[in-house]
């Protein structure tokens, strides 16, 4: 029997990767500062000492070099789980991501699988400006051969964080450095939360909200403002980019015939684009109005506080969204 | 056959692989290109003689001689560079991105150096599980001034993983000299900057590369990390069957083609163990004949069917089942 308990994101993580190593001997980590230091932010804490310097490797900050590695280690049928620093290091690894990991598979004729993990911190809303904050989800999904998550509470991150590990496909796996800290109940037991399945976070019946990652938590935030005007927001949390749970989001939209989508990222095509696209594909005929996107302005991020704001997506461009989504059908 | 005998095999295949891919090229039944090894069959012959089967490798654009070396079947390979079902790849890869894990050929890549940080990654998953295998990387003298071979090369330092770079320096990139792209006259010195031996070979002597690819593998596998052996040759084919203008002086590939390293060998074979001239053609006629037996079975195999271009883009996973793949 477990108890319920809260445990901040990174204890997730943290605990998913301790279960996955037991679990498994061919998985490993590699990173910057993740074995004695246990990462910047705690996610590989205690791994060294219970694993050993093997599985858990301090690597030279050659970032393409661990992807690269990454790759291998999983074709000869290990399951390495790279942690880049910050996020935005995805530029660094690129070739060996996207050319290789993706790839490699297809190009073999299905002869050879690629179980390998990249996760990073996705760093925006803290001041760490143009090349620490970035949100870069889109660059994957449009690359073939890749699963790509980005969870938004601490249940989701370990449960996925688990599910990533076990798949036979590589995975981009991005965490909000900002929900590292927040809290949520996470189930003592071995569980995993399946890959490409969206979750309501909330029911409603006026106006459909999709998001993800922290986009969530703007997502229920204005939900709540909006509850006192009486309007009643159903928020799903997409938890996998790629493969896209559109059912779930169509099933959704279908009850409310409104759709908000929000994102971090800059808003030409990112996931706010395309799952306005795929409802607009499958289910047209449900949008009493159209579809609005709530996304980051396509700026490099600014340093200074109120310039950051600006560019991110706040709550209340969230319900500014979805006045607008509700107020083109009381002009109709 | 003996030993030394089956190294001339390999060479001839090789050598008549690449005559074959280029003629069939020019009859518009290979795609896109073919990057012949010729000139420089005793870098993976030699290299490859030195490894055991629990070994692998990774390759390059240029890569038909490290999988002929390897010991993959000559008739699959010409399937997939044709293009057929029967391929190694299905028809997915081609000439550049033949793979054969039961084979130990972790993949060729057609990123220059892409596979140098893979092959680090795999001689590290090979310990972890155990194994004593080693992992041999080829690249060419243009990859050695990419940045992903320079953070391989530090990283399987550090990790002191049982991996052998060799660079086959074959003294042109397309159209731009080694010397145009470096200031060091050999690449094997930069093995000092990893704190690594770092070993330059006669390219076009068989015996030589796999004596010091010998000494390479050994010391990766008694755990003593990696050596970068830079294997000097030449490759006497234009860069590819597509690159119709060469810029290399005529004088220097006349020069090269007296280096012949199947002819030098040959003389070897006859001269010091008494191998008959006889021997030595039926050898060279038995290579011809495999790869001619090689391109009957490409030519008989199938095409692949259209719908099958979506196939194996992932690993098979429960979501994929359930259909949920946007």
């Amino acid at each position: 029997m477990s108890e319920e308990r809260d445990l901040t994101m990174s204890e997730a993580l943290n605990e998913a990767l301790h279960e996955e190593m037991e679990r498994d001997p061919g998985v490993f980590v590699v990173g910057e500062d993740i074995a004695g230091l246990g990462g910047l932010f705690q996610v590989t804490s205690g791994l060294l000492d219970r694993f050993g310097p093997q599985r858990v490797i301090d690597a030279p900050i050659s970032e393409a070099a661990q992807a690269g590695a990454g790759v291998g280690a999983a074709l000869v049928g290990c399951r390495p789980v790279i942690e880049l620093q910050i996020a935005d290091f995805v530029s660094l690894v690129m070739d060996q991501v996207v050319n290789h990991a993706g790839k490699w598979r297809y190009m073999s004729g299905g002869r050879v699988t690629v179980p390998f993990v990249l996760r990073g911190a996705v760093s925006s809303g803290i001041g760490m400006a143009a090349q620490h904050s970035q949100t870069l989800e889109s660059w994957f999904v449009h690359a073939p051969g890749l699963v790509v998550i980005m969870p938004s509470t601490p249940y989701d991150a370990k449960g996925l964080l688990k599910a990533a590990i076990r798949d036979d496909n590589p995975v981009v796996f991005l965490e909000k450095r900002l929900l590292y800290s927040r809290r949520g109940p996470v189930p003592e037991e071995d569980y995993t939360v399946p890959i490409g399945v969206a979750d309501v976070k909330q029911e409603g019946g006026d106006v459909t909200l999709v998001s993800y990652a922290a986009g969530v938590h703007l997502g229920l935030q204005a939900a709540r403002q909006l509850s006192r005007e009486g309007v009643s927001v159903e928020v799903v949390d997409l938890r996998t980019l790629k493969p896209l749970d559109i059912e779930t989001v169509v099933a959704s939209v279908r009850k409310t015939g409104r759709l908000v989508v929000a994102t971090e990222a800059a808003r030409a095509l990112s996931m706010a684009s395309e799952v306005v696209a795929r409802v607009c594909d499958e289910a047209f005929d449900a949008l009493e109005a159209p579809p609005v996107r709530v996304a980051a302005k396509d700026t490099p991020m600014p340093y200074a506080a109120p310039l950051e704001r600006a560019v991110l997506p706040q709550v209340e461009d969230v319900v500014a969204a979805i006045h607008q989504a509700l107020g083109r059908v009381e002009v109709g | 056959m003996d030993d030394l005998e089956k190294l001339l095999l390999s060479m001839w295949q090789i050598r008549a692989f690449e005559v074959r891919a280029m003629e069939l090229f020019e009859e518009n039944l290979i795609r896109g290109s073919v990057h012949p090894y010729v000139g420089m069959e005793a870098i993976a012959v030699g290299t490859c003689a030195a490894l055991g089967p629990a070994d692998l490798i990774t390759s390059t654009h240029r890569g038909h001689g490290h999988c002929i070396a390897k010991g993959l079947e000559l008739k699959l390979m010409m399937a997939e560079i044709i293009g057929r079902e029967d391929g190694y790849c299905r028809g997915r890869g081609g000439s550049m991105h033949i793979t054969a894990m039961d084979k130990g050929m972790l993949g060729a890549d057609a990123i220059v150096a892409g596979s140098s940080a893979i092959a680090v990654g795999a001689a590290h998953g090979l310990r972890l599980q155990g194994s004593d295998g080693v992992v041999v990387c080829f690249f060419g003298d243009g990859a050695s001034n990419q940045g992903i071979l320079h953070e391989a090369c530090n990283l399987g330092a550090v990790l002191s993983a049982p991996v052998v770079f060799v660079c086959e320096n074959n003294q042109w990139a397309i159209s731009t000299p080694a010397a145009a792209s470096t200031r060091i006259e050999n690449i094997a010195d930069r093995a000092a900057g990893y704190g690594f031996p770092g070993v330059v070979v006669d390219g076009n002597d068989v015996l030589a590369v796999r004596e010091v690819a010998a000494e390479a593998v050994a010391r990766a596998r008694a755990g003593e990390g990696p050596t970068l052996v830079e294997a000097k040759s030449y490759r006497i084919t234009p860069h590819s069957a597509a690159t119709k203008t060469d810029l290399r002086p005529p004088e220097e590939l006349d020069a090269w083609r007296a280096k012949d390293p199947i002819l030098r060998f040959s003389r070897l074979l006859a001269e010091e163990h008494g191998v008959e001239p006889g021997r030595l053609e039926e050898i060279e006629a038995r290579a011809k004949q495999d790869v001619e037996e090689a391109v009957e079975f490409a030519l008989a195999s199938p095409r692949p069917e259209p719908e099958a271009a979506l196939e194996d883009v992932y690993a098979p996973a429960d979501w994929l089942t359930a259909g949920r793949l946007a």
